[in-house]
């Protein structure tokens, strides 16, 4: 801890800042550009200049930008200093030369950090009466839209993009005053995390193209907290809606999970709701119009519920409350996971490690801090494309605590750090079945078969501790990795192994959890992460149930013949053949979703319910970290929860525990009360009767227009304004002022800090934990007593199939999850269909890049198109999950070729 | 006493002053140019729409009875996609004219809107649409703004140089 003075006032603040950080954590309005808390400082702008003074005794100070100083003790500084105001001020007024007279159409206005910094440094007037240097945009894809003419110059944006993100077509081009910030040509930009530009550029340059098509300025959004639905990482995010649509979705600040900045997928995925294919009214397919209000909707499922025996099929994209009402509702012996049988086990698996295992999961920012990574079979890029990123900040940190703390830098300096550590990076490996965008970054990769891959594994956990099985018949080049790799990790400090679900293999998660436990066992702080399928997934398998196989056997066994789908799609778990001839076996098809698919439309009855704005609900993420979403804005009256659909149906039939919840709360204590090991969910967020000074809290921002005329063309008197019975958050503009608890903060805002940029005054210092903690509540922690009994289940070699190929499943940022494939502007960003198969045995199959292959797995044909690949194993393929126009198999499966394809003898070993 | 006696003498007085009530509505009321009346939205001297859908007026409305949506048309060119006023609530305080950039709202010397029925207070923008410049004469935004739309592009705005060529060493 250090004293320092700020115009004479003594403030107590922890060393090792800079200045400019430490004075906004005290609250000071500083203003400043260049400086990014995720980033650290160049000093660039120059717009965040202070007085230094040597001592007491000193009185005209010298100017110093904040951003590049250190805290020393005993510092005495000024920031209301008139010199240094007026310094500011020239800096912005220099800055806006150029500027162009856009806030009235530009997409940053009443969010805009440059608006904020040129009000609060005073600059008024433009007194530069030259002509204005102009520039073309470019055209940057479906995501961003550019608009150049209002740079700074502050280099942000290339520092974000090719620094922090690792992408290669974003760059400064030209010189002098003709700095250019774009892609050498238009195109669209690559990276998956381009989305932050937009927050993360201070000015209007890079703005939400999806935003702009029904923009909304910040103060005119309802917005409520929400968790991003996209991948099991449960990034946190601020939804808004206007006029009925949902608008936007940025980044929600949590020092445990996210941080600043969240993927693509999650930031422009929530198009799906405003999709053409949303379900907007109940249907009951024998009635005449078969579109109907809730009552007759309500009337027909109960019927069918009355008359008939059923079996209830859960999701992993639905909330652990929806989900837990359907399995109350049809008991637990009915309730069946509405994914295929390899999720439903590897997601069992996973939660198995993570609750048995020695190692604890890592959130993502302490991923981040990993001073040593190693990969088992994920591709993170696309299937938890935010994981990428931290691991990205791992690999680029590790270098830097040790060097730069030699060279007496501190961590912030930006430039100078990078100019010390060069392209040096710390220990990453990776084992996948073929490239992925990582691999860039990593010590050394491995490309092989899955069997190989946890092979390599098991090898490594052996190594770092005898104790763990062996692996016989490696070849020495696995071997020495192997050995390189357990090196690796037995020199850090804080090791962390990541694996998941993706490549379908249960070995690979074992060796995992062997080589995390390894490390456990030779003293290490190591860590294990696992990514899951989806964004529930975690919940889902905390809550148990059954397979989806069982539940095809229940009808086909006419144990039951009613089915309750909970917003699932089943045609993306299990095969075609399968799931319409269960459908058809079952008298009655009832199902909750806000999507049609091929499952709606085979419903006998069929609830529409809420999107994730729609809806209150929790989210267990892959770290078992329970978090909330709210609702964003109310709905039609017939739109409504998965979960409210179900306790009014258990009502009607007067279930013996659900007619006795009422309202949201109940279900939280009824779910904690039926699994113990949850506890704590109730305390994820304040009740819903909660109130700060007998007040909710506003999701509109006090600025909200238009309440008196937006709905005035409907009818001229206003209705009364709809109330939320689930949570403390009201839907309009009246409320609580001050800042709500972290949990449930509807978007960040302080006086003069209109941009997201405002959430350093919700943290408890800056780019650190908001004020309060964190939201979410870790439900998931190792249990010391438990003794962890390493996995023998070592795999055997992978041997290929004459005429046949072993088929990976390969997974996309964009399209592989169902809800942003249904996004206009992801769409754009879908790869076509494809089948990789190794160079080699195209040749021998006298196959061509983007040559048809037509192949069958399990009696699925199908014919794609070819795309060679290096590094994918001989007698492996990879197939795309998920994509449109690429129908379910269970992957990895064999799939049968219709031309020649044969092995040479493999060199087999005997022991 | 003396007082009561002036008092009335004084309004005594005022039944030979010339009045000041007319005789509305057959009479009209002569009222200043800035009188805050009803509300227009202008078009600029191009006749192009001026409203840029800013939202400016909206938030500054105290009783937020503006409401519209921002749209664009296929050059870039931002305008409203509809517009609304309630004057059943407005106070024709005039905050929105003040807050206004590109000068396309207006409040015009008339205050004859009276309806029987509140909902036919509720103006779109086809009721609010001038066809012409309103009180401020010449100003054209988008001439100002670095924006390119149709018939104007990059560096073709009032001060700007032409395009920066990225390729170009010369300052
Ligand atoms: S970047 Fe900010 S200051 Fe510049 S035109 Fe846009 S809103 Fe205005
Ligand atoms: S484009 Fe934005 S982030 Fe990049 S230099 Fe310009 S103002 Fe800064
Ligand atoms: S005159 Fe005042 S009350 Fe009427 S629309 Fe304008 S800002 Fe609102
Ligand atoms: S302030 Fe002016 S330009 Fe902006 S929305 Fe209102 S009328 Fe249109
Ligand atoms: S923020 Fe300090 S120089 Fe830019």
């Amino acid at each position: 801890m250090a004293t320092i003075y700020i115009d004479n006032t003594p403030f107590e603040v922890p060393t090792g800042k800079n200045l400019l950080e430490t004075c906004l954590t005290l609250g000071q309005d500083l203003p400043y550009f260049c400086w990014h808390p995720a980033m650290g400082s160049i000093g660039a702008c120059r717009q965040c200049a202070v007085k230094v003074y040597k001592d007491e005794n000193d009185t005209k100070g010298k100017l110093f930008m904040s951003c590049m100083e250190q805290v020393r003790d005993g510092m005495r500084i000024s920031i209301v200093d008139p010199e240094a105001k007026e310094f500011r001020a020239h800096v912005i007024g220099w800055l806006m030369t150029n500027h162009p007279h856009d806030c009235a159409v530009c997409d940053e206005g009443g969010a805009c950090h440059l608006q904020d910094m040129t009000v609060m440094t005073g600059h008024n007037y433009r007194n530069y009466t030259f002509d204005k240097r102009t520039y073309k945009n470019q055209y940057l894809g479906p995501f961003l839209n550019h608009e150049m003419n209002r740079c700074i110059q502050c280099y942000r944006c290339v520092r974000y993009y090719k620094d922090y993100a690792g992408g290669k077509d974003l760059d400064v081009f030209a010189a002098h005053n003709h700095l250019y910030f774009g892609r050498a040509e238009d195109g669209v930009l690559e990276s998956e995390f381009s989305g932050n530009l937009a927050e993360v550029c201070p000015t209007g340059v890079f703005t939400d193209k999806t935003l702009k098509q029904h923009y909304t300025r910040k103060w005119d959004l309802t917005m409520a907290p929400s968790v991003c639905h996209h991948c099991s990482l449960g990034c946190n995010t601020t939804a808004g809606e206007r006029y009925g649509t949902l608008r936007s979705i940025t980044n929600r600040y949590n020092g445990e999970v996210n941080g600043y900045f969240l993927c693509d997928r999650g930031r422009f995925g929530y198009e799906h709701v405003n999709s053409v294919s949303r379900i907007r009214k109940s249907l009951v397919r024998s009635n005449l119009p078969e579109a109907t209000d809730k009552y007759t909707a309500l009337q027909a499922a109960v019927q069918a519920i009355r008359q008939g025996s059923i079996i209830g099929i859960g999701s992993a994209r639905a909330s652990l409350e929806s989900n837990f009402m359907l399995k109350t509702l049809v008991g637990e012996d009915n309730f069946h996971h509405g994914v295929s049988d390899t999720e439903h086990d590897l997601t069992e698996l996973s939660l198995k490690i993570l609750k048995e295992s020695s190692a604890r999961t890592p959130s993502m920012q302490e991923v981040e801090q990993a001073d040593a990574v190693f990969i088992l079979g994920e591709d993170l890029t696309n299937t938890a494309p935010m994981l990428a990123l931290a691991v990205r900040q791992a690999v680029r940190q590790e270098p830097l605590l040790e060097q730069v703390s030699k060279a007496n830098i501190p961590v912030w300096q930006d430039a100078a750090v990078r100019e010390l550590v060069q392209t040096d990076s710390g220990p990453l490996f990776i084992a996948t079945p073929t490239t992925t965008k990582l691999d860039e970054l990593a010590t050394q990769t491995y490309f092989a078969d899955p069997d190989a891959i946890a092979r390599l594994g098991f090898a490594v956990a052996n190594i770092i501790y005898p104790e763990s099985p062996g692996v016989s018949g490696l070849k020495n080049d696995d071997m020495h990795l192997a050995q390189q790799i357990a090196d690796a990790l037995m020199k850090a400090k804080n090791p962390v192994v990541i694996s998941g679900t993706s490549t379908g293999s249960e070995a690979i998660l074992k060796a995992a959890a062997n080589i995390a436990n390894s490390l456990i066992a030779k003293e290490k702080a190591a860590g294990i992460v696992l990514t899951l399928p989806s964004s529930n997934s975690m919940g889902l398998a905390m809550l148990g149930g059954h397979r989806l196989q069982s539940a095809f056997e229940a009808i086909e066994n006419n144990y039951a013949d009613t089915v309750i789908i909970l917003e699932n799609d089943l045609y993306r778990h299990a095969s075609e053949g399968t799931v319409t001839n269960f459908l058809k076996s079952c008298k009655k098809v009832i199902v909750l979703d806000y999507l049609h698919n091929a499952t709606t439309e085979q419903a006998d009855v069929l609830l529409a319910t809420g999107a994730f704005s729609e809806a209150d609900g929790t989210l267990v993420n892959n770290e078992g970290r329970a978090q909330r979403f709210y609702q964003v804005h109310p709905t039609e009256e017939d739109i409504q929860e998965s979960w409210r659909w179900l306790g009014e149906l258990g009502t009607i039939v007067a279930h013996d525990q659900i007619s006795w919840w009422h309202g949201y709360d109940d279900i939280l204590s009824a779910i904690v009360k039926e699994h113990p090991e949850m506890k704590g969910l109730e305390m994820v967020t304040p009740p819903s009767d909660f109130r700060i000074a007998g007040q909710k809290i506003p999701r509109a921002p006090h600025r909200f227009s238009g309440r008196t005329a937006m709905r005035a063309n409907i009818n001229v008197s206003e209705p009364k304004p709809a109330e939320d019975p689930d949570s403390p958050l009201s839907y309009t503009m009246e409320g609580y002022r001050g800042q709500p608890p972290s949990s449930m903060i509807p978007f960040f805002w302080a006086p003069g800090w209109n941009s997201n940029q405002a959430v350093n005054k919700y943290q408890q210092e800056v780019g650190g934990h908001l004020k309060g903690g964190d939201p979410g509540i870790r439900l998931i922690e190792p249990d010391p007593e438990h003794q962890f009994s390493f996995s023998a289940a070592v795999s055997e070699k992978f041997n290929p199939m004459d005429g046949h190929l072993f088929i990976l499943p390969m997974h996309h940022t964009f399209g592989s999850e169902e809800l942003s494939a249904q996004s206009a502007s992801v769409q754009e960003r879908i790869p076509e269909p494809y089948i990789a198969i190794n160079t080699d045995d195209a040749l021998r199959m006298k196959l061509d890049e983007g040559q048809l292959m037509p192949f069958a797995i399990e009696g699925q044909l199908y014919q794609l198109p070819v795309k060679l690949s290096p590094t994918i194993a001989s007698g492996t393929a990879g197939l795309p999950v998920g994509l449109p126009g690429v129908p379910f198999a269970e992957l990895p499966a064999w799939a049968i070729l219709n031309r020649e394809l044969q092995w040479k003898p493999q060199h087999q070993t005997t022991f | 006493m003396f007082s009561l006696m002036r008092s009335m003498w004084l309004t005594f007085l005022h039944a030979f002053h010339k009045r000041d009530t007319i005789l509305y509505p057959e009479q009209k009321a002569i009222l200043p140019t800035r009188w805050r009346g009803r509300i227009v939205l202008s078009r600029d001297p191009d006749g192009g729409e001026r409203c840029v859908a800013c939202n400016l007026c909206a938030v500054a409305c105290p009783v937020d009875c503006i409401s519209l949506q921002a749209t664009e048309d296929e050059t870039g060119r931002r305008y409203p996609d509809f517009f609304r006023i309630n004057f059943s609530r407005c106070i024709f305080c005039g905050y929105c004219e003040d807050a206004c950039p590109t000068y396309a709202i207006q409040l015009i010397p008339d205050f004859e809107m009276g309806e029987y029925n509140r909902q036919n207070l509720v103006y779109e923008k086809k009721d609010l649409l001038i066809n012409g410049q309103g009180k401020y004469h010449g100003y054209n935004y988008y001439k100002v703004a670095g924006m390119a739309i149709g018939g104007k592009d990059k560096g073709e705005a009032e001060n700007e140089r032409p395009p920066v060529d990225v390729k170009s060493l010369i300052p």
